[in-house]
């Protein structure tokens, strides 16, 4: 229940500063009660002192916190209690309640101090637990993902082995083509493995340079392995400007995309790519003709190891987060929908210098 | 027969026995060092056709053992290298590396490296004439001819191609072409190198969009073949 107490916590706030702003509102405080006691008594004052040190303690750390409680006890002391002016009370009423002040506001910042430690503890908890869920998530996408081709060429390699005698030679070559494609699907993994890691550890920093758009979605096209069973069509628009853009990064957001929408799509589906370009941003369009994506599902999708309940096997979940940190890393935003007549698009933004120098082209 | 010798220069046993296969399957001799001072030794004292350099050996960073080759060493060197390390391979081919393979690497595509590379070994410098597929580029007279008609080309498309074929088959970093096009202030300024190379590629391929001749290398430069 800890956990869903939700005590604001100040984090990031320098000792220095939580010192300053806890002492300069206890004196505030005092200020405002002791310009208005005319209308109110010392003991009124007390309780409004003592409430402003339970809001300090709900943002800030013990030691500031003791010192509001002791120094707004001391004000209340001098300022308030009568005779003013001193500490010295004559009233043992008011010694008292001097005394139970002390003691409630020490107790109140102590208590508050010891919630927020039990919070934070919960918290770790639950953060440890993600992890390890998290974890467990990535060993079972990451065995099925990695074992699968291991055992294809395992497999493979032995039945080449044991039984050459009796293969025909077309089955010896479908055994080398699947050594061959586990191969691949092997090296994809482990570079997507490769990628969301040095993301997470902030190591791919992106390196800006002018890109021909077209160029480069003509290379991405050419090294996808082609599938023959899709159609995907891009229109190179010679009026489009050079962006400074990273071309690793970006390379890698176009060809996962296609490569996700090749995997999810039925065959015969049409993919296309668009490029544009509005006020300072370059536009990646990439849409299909498929299924789309489950409404409620949509936000889910770039999430690491996601992947949506039913689908058809392969895939490790990476892919599109993937491309969020690509399209994140240099400063862009990527926005999923679902198109009116069917099928997804995925619309990349990257802010991007441009240039036009076709002045050069005459040299 | 062709038997040139190829020294392969790599840590890893398993890839020096794939490279020794293949290689030998196409005949070519095979020479091993696992290490980068063997290596060095091995090429002293029995310069091969051609070194295979893994970027990646435990002994000394290969980009210094290719500095140390090239120091005496005037034939191909093609640097092995894993994938996702552009910069590697930018660095070793401005420090004279003729060309390069990431791993995981295609046999095939080995292949055709080894023997562009080993061509360019043995081809005379001096050549006015250069005949690359359906293209003729003429040096002196500094023209160029598509199927044997004439293309019209601005004096800097000329100057670009001519670079281009003068290394066929090799990569040419962004930094290079720049500095030997423009000059050394402007090794910085790809958008000059993206123009032309998009105007030379609607002039000189059959289809731009699939440029055959002009191949983009993610990261590094162009290929010319």
């Amino acid at each position: 229940m800890i956990n869903e107490l939700k005590i604001p916590l100040i984090k990031n706030i320098s000792l220095t500063k939580q010192y300053t702003v806890s002492i300069l509102t206890v004196l505030m405080v005092a200020f405002l009660c002791f310009s208005l006691q005319n209308w109110l008594s010392y003991r009124t004052s007390s309780l409004i002192l003592l409430m402003t040190v339970s809001v300090i303690a709900m943002l800030f750390d013990i030691v500031p916190v003791i010192i509001s409680a002791v120094l707004s006890a001391l004000i209340w002391n001098y300022f308030f209690i009568p005779p003013i002016y001193n500490f010295h009370i004559n009233n043992t009423q008011d010694l008292l309640m001097f005394f139970l002040y002390f003691f409630i506001a020490l107790v109140n910042a102590v208590l508050t101090f010891k919630i927020r430690e039990a919070e934070k503890k919960a918290r770790d908890k639950e953060e440890k637990e993600n992890t390890i869920k998290l974890y467990n998530t990535l060993l079972n996408s990451l065995s099925h993902e990695l074992r699968t081709p291991i055992s294809t060429i395992l497999g493979a390699v032995d039945t080449l082995n044991e039984n050459k005698e009796k293969l025909s030679d077309k089955n010896q070559n479908i055994l080398l083509n699947e050594i061959g494609k586990a191969g691949f699907r092997l090296n994809r993994q482990v570079e997507n493995l490769l990628n969301i890691s040095r993301l997470e550890n902030g190591i791919l920093r992106p390196k800006f340079d002018w890109y021909d758009m077209n160029d480069l979605i003509n290379s991405v096209l050419q090294k996808l392995s082609v599938n023959e069973n899709h159609k995907i069509i891009f229109q190179s628009d010679d009026t489009l400007p050079l962006f400074r853009i990273d071309e690793g990064f970006t390379e890698q957001i176009i060809h996962n995309l296609l490569h996700n929408s090749i995997q999810y799509t039925s065959e015969n589906s049409i993919i296309e790519i668009e490029v544009m370009h509005q006020s300072e941003n370059l536009i990646i369009l990439i849409s299909d003709n498929g299924n789309g994506f489950p409404e409620d599902k949509m936000d889910l999708v770039f999430n690491k190891f996601y992947r949506l309940p039913n689908t058809k096997a392969g895939g490790s979940g990476l892919g599109l987060s993937i491309v969020k940190g690509f399209v994140e890393a240099q400063n862009g935003k990527i926005k999923l929908n679902n198109k009116e007549n069917g099928g997804a698009v995925f619309t990349v933004e990257i802010p991007a210098e441009m240039s036009y120098i076709n002045h050069l082209k005459n040299e | 027969m062709n038997k040139a010798e190829i020294l392969i220069i790599d840590d890893e046993p398993q890839i020096r026995k794939l490279l020794e296969i293949t290689l030998e399957s196409n005949d070519y001799k095979v020479l091993q060092a696992e290490t980068g001072k063997q290596g060095i030794i091995m090429a002293a004292n029995h310069p091969p056709e051609l070194i295979l350099l893994d970027i990646g050996l435990p002994d000394k960073s290969g980009h210094e053992i290719l500095k140390e080759l090239r120091e005496w060493y005037n034939k191909a060197i093609i640097i092995l290298s894993v994938q996702n390390n552009e910069n590697d391979i930018v660095s070793a081919l401005d420090n004279g590396s003729t060309d390069y393979l990431t791993k995981p690497f295609r046999t095939a595509e080995l292949m055709a490296r080894i023997r562009s590379a080993i061509r360019r070994n043995q081809t005379q410098e001096n050549t006015s004439v250069i005949e690359i597929d359906n293209l003729q580029i003429n040096l002196v007279n500094r023209t160029v001819k598509k199927n044997d008609e004439l293309i019209k080309l601005t004096s800097t498309e000329f100057n670009l191609i001519s670079l281009f074929a003068k290394h066929e088959g090799s990569v040419l970093t962004h930094q290079y072409i720049l500095k030997e096009i423009w000059g050394v202030g402007y090794q910085t300024e790809t958008q000059y190198l993206r123009v032309f190379v998009g105007t030379l590629r609607k002039k000189i391929e059959d289809n731009p969009n699939q440029p055959k001749h002009i191949i983009t290398e993610s990261g590094v430069g162009y290929r010319f073949q």
